[in-house]
């Protein structure tokens, strides 16, 4: 028996360690909770710059024009027959009627601006429609098509800097033999002139600095050199003094490489060319003239300034005004962007889409799920039930958790060493990705299930036995029901991690330029595709900034796509868990 | 009664090894039909390893190797041409632990006699489902409620459940593992008194670390020790007069 004196100094001891395991024990709890909330910022925080990104690709700005579809343009023969209408110039059609839009544009090159508004990718869909149509053969049409994607981005605010103000102050607009002249009562330029006094400033000072440069070259140099230098000294003081006067004249030149200023009043836009030093008037270019039976309030006027130079852009002053003009006369409308929803790939971001890609995937996962799954778990329950335990089972149990651990382009590289270049089947095709990924699941699918089965309480398998079932009926009846919800869920992580993998497809040919979506039936496995991750890796990498977006739409239609798949997965284990 | 009773087991020279370990040494014992006999010792001895034997469960267990003749009804068991999947329904086997499978109680009756096709129709499989609970006393209990998972019933119905699951493939002997060492002392009587009534038609085997226990349900009784088979005759004279001086010990309370 315990001595009664001890008593009160064991108690002591129990109670200090008592405060030391609460310790202990707050603090693995603390830490478990920090773990979980960096765990879920970093997610959210991934997630949401994704999700942030990829807003823009999921509305377009669509042109809505009126299309004179004139016979001799889309029905050169006169038969409305369909090798007529094949031979007609639908990109005329689209040109004339942005020509209709701004009758004043003439010279060439600003033409050739004019119909880069739209990319004539999209005359081939009006074809398809006059050709669904006959009808419309001297009709006029309204065709739908997405603006084209710098403009579509700048209209969403990424492609240029821009801030515009709105003014409450008359402003005259005359023209003369040299352009428009805006003169405001106010002076409305002084904010813009400042910053571009400074410029300019900062133009000379990099100027002067250059030229020191240069003379202190030519004090070294000899003859020949130090003549040349000199040459160049003296072009350089020019531009300087050039520059200086500038500053010193009475108005202000803006320059290319100077942001923009752009004034929209009554329907009429005018890009600023010359700016007086008072900041009241200003000389400008006509873009787009004013509606001429518009008695719009002339002291109701909008300054609006590109903050991105014209040089660097890549949509000119005039295209940006002109999308502008258009979306003011309700040509440019912003819709829900179906084009990336309905479209495979393309060349062109505002008519490239994502389903060629997951229709790839579902493709792909469809072949996966049928070759994985079944011999995963059959492989499983051989091994885990009915397998002898001897050296050769222990050696295949070995090489399947290596399997687990082999780097995936590994199986890209066998892929295309055996199934295409020993089997011929064929490159980039959904079968084929399917089979390498299947590869590449199996070993996971194998050991979820093992773990699964063994996971089945010894109890049941003997309370089986015990009234006489056979192994394969204890096996089949009782275990794996029980291990269904967990072998679900290893499959399903398996799968999804193959819905995610890019580098064993690249190995078999998946990164081509597939432009049509694959149709979903026996013959689209064998037709090349290309599938989401691949997808996204070849936008991201694409030249085009409207690129981006979408590949981050892609991204999270991916995401989308496995979060489906895991909340079914949760779900089925639900459905199926049973308590022992 | 012992004259009327007939020899349903006879089992001669019986030994176990797990892989070099022998845990039974040449076991003799004859086991009478439509009684109860009980298998007492202390823990490790191998009174469970025999039972296994009896209906081949041992082949379950990869590293054990039964040797010797264990014969039912003039028929060699302990034989690798024998499937034991036979014989188990003829040995139904209760364990320690209620196992019930997480299925509704009727299926859990009824999956015994759906393997071996003992029923051909839903009416048949119905009477013996209700047959078999009521055998083990629990058809009150659960008559309203069959579709309820086998899982959601008390420790001592559950275990009741399983006996019914036993009897339900009509067995000839039935092995009961300690079946009362997880229940309350009310649930414990209420199996006691089951075995009581089974004993008239089947031959039970029943292995008890409660001396009390075996000397109410079992007319014979055998004594384990150390994998020897000590002693075996009627359960009066085990514990009254016991011949060998380790039976006399454990039942003393003197080890174990
Ligand atoms: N699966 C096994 N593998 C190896 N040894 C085993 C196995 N099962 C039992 N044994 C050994 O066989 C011996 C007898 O075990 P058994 O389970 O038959 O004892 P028991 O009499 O039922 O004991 P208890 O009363 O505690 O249940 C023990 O020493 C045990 O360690
Ligand atoms: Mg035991």
């Amino acid at each position: 028996m315990t001595d009664i004196s001890t008593r009160p100094t064991q108690q002591g001891a129990v109670e200090a360690r008592l405060a030391r395991r609460y310790r202990s024990e707050a603090r693995f709890r603390a830490a478990g909770l920090g773990a979980i909330f960096i765990a879920v910022t970093i997610l959210v925080i991934l997630v949401g710059s994704i999700g942030h990104q990829s807003l823009p690709a999921y509305t377009v700005n669509e042109l809505r024009l009126n299309v004179e579809l004139s016979e001799d343009l889309v029905d050169p023969l006169g038969d409305a027959s369909e090798d007529s209408i094949r031979a007609g110039s639908f990109t005329r059609v689209l040109q004339n009627a942005m020509r209709e839009e701004f009758p004043d544009v003439s010279n060439r090159r600003e033409l050739r601006e004019l119909f880069q508004l739209f990319n004539s990718l999209n005359a081939p869909q009006l074809m398809n429609e006059v050709l669904e149509d006959p009808n419309l053969i001297g009709q006029q049409h309204a065709f739908r098509m997405p603006l084209a994607d710098d403009l579509d981005l700048y209209l969403k605010g990424r492609l240029v800097e821009e801030t515009s103000a709105r003014f409450n102050t008359p402003l005259d607009i005359t023209s003369d033999g040299r352009g428009v002249l805006l003169r405001a009562q106010d002076p409305v330029f002084t904010d813009r002139l400042s910053s571009l006094r400074i410029t300019i400033e900062n133009d000379i000072t990099a100027e002067q600095a250059a030229r020191d440069r240069l003379v202190e070259q030519q004090a070294l140099a000899q003859d020949e050199e130090a003549e040349d230098l000199g040459v160049q000294v003296s072009f350089a003081d020019r531009r300087i003094s050039a520059l200086q006067a500038q500053l010193d004249g009475d108005e202000l030149t803006l320059r290319d490489d100077m942001p923009s200023l752009i004034v929209e009043s009554r329907g009429g836009f005018y890009k600023l060319t010359t700016v007086s030093i008072d900041g009241l008037a200003a000389r400008a270019e006509q873009v787009v003239p004013p509606l001429t039976d518009a008695n719009t309030d002339r002291s109701n006027w909008v300054l609006r300034i590109v903050e991105t130079p014209e040089a660097r852009g890549r949509a000119s002053d005039n295209q940006l005004i002109w999308t502008r003009a258009l979306v003011e006369r309700n040509i440019i409308r912003t819709t829900f962007n179906g084009y990336f929803f309905n479209n495979a790939d393309s060349r062109e971001p505002e008519l490239a889409g994502v389903r060629g890609a997951l229709f790839g995937s579902i493709l792909t996962l469809i072949i996966t799920v049928i070759l994985s799954v079944p011999v995963g778990v059959s492989a499983a329950i051989y091994l885990e039930e009915f397998a002898p335990k001897n050296p050769i089972t222990d050696m295949i149990e070995v090489n399947i958790n290596n399997l687990a651990a082999v780097p995936s382009i590994v199986f890209g590289i066998l892929g295309l060493s055996v199934f295409i270049t020993l089997f011929g089947l064929p490159r980039s095709a959904p079968l084929t990705a399917g089979v390498v990924l299947s590869l590449m699941t199996l070993p996971t699918i194998i050991i979820a299930t093992r773990a699964a089965l063994k996971a089945v309480p010894p109890s049941i398998r003997q309370a089986a036995m015990g009234v006489g079932a056979s192994s394969t009926q204890t096996v089949f009846h009782h275990v794996l029901p029980l291990a269904a919800p967990g072998i679900l869920t290893g499959a399903i992580i398996g799968i999804s991690r193959a819905l995610g993998e890019t580098a064993p497809l690249l190995m078999i040919g998946m990164v081509a330029f597939i432009a049509d979506v694959p149709s979903l039936s026996l013959e689209g496995m064998t037709e090349p595709a290309t599938v989401l991750p691949v997808q996204v890796f070849l936008w991201y990498d694409a030249a085009e900034r409207a690129f981006q977006p979408r590949a981050a739409a892609a991204i999270m239609v991916l995401l989308f796509l496995i979060i489906s798949f895991n909340a079914l997965a949760i779900y089925l284990r639900h459905k199926f868990e049973r308590r022992w | 009664m012992s004259s009327i009773t007939k020899t349903k087991l006879k089992v001669r020279d019986v030994n176990v090894f797990y892989g070099e370990k022998q845990a039974l040494k040449n076991v003799n014992i004859d086991i009478a039909d439509g009684s109860v006999t009980s298998f007492i010792g202390p823990s490790g001895c191998g009174k469970s390893t025999f039972l296994r034997c009896l209906n081949r469960m041992n082949d379950t267990i990869d590293e054990a190797r039964v040797t010797g003749s264990i014969i039912m009804d003039e028929e060699e068991i302990n034989d690798r041409r024998l499937d034991p999947v036979v014989l188990r329904a003829r040995v139904g086997m209760v364990f320690q632990k209620p196992n019930p499978f997480p299925k509704s109680i009727f299926d859990n009756v009824a999956y015994g006699p759906r393997i071996h096709g003992l029923a051909s129709t839903r009416e048949e499989l119905e009477e013996i489902v209700e047959n078999s609970l009521v055998k083990a006393g629990l058809w009150n209990e659960v008559s309203d409620r069959l579709d309820d998972p086998g899982t959601s019933l008390s420790g001592g119905q559950q275990q009741r459940l399983v006996i019914a699951r036993a009897i339900a493939v009509n067995p000839e002997v039935i092995l009961m593992d300690e079946p009362c060492s997880a229940l309350d002392p009310i649930a414990t009587a209420r199996i006691e008194e089951l075995i009581d009534e089974l004993r008239e038609n089947y031959c039970i085997i029943i292995v008890t670390h409660s001396m009390q226990q075996a000397a109410r349900v079992s007319q014979q009784t055998a004594f384990f020790h150390l994998g020897e088979l000590v002693e075996v005759g009627p359960t009066e004279t085990i514990f009254t007069n016991p011949r060998d001086q380790r039976t006399q010990d454990y039942i003393m309370g003197r080890f174990g």
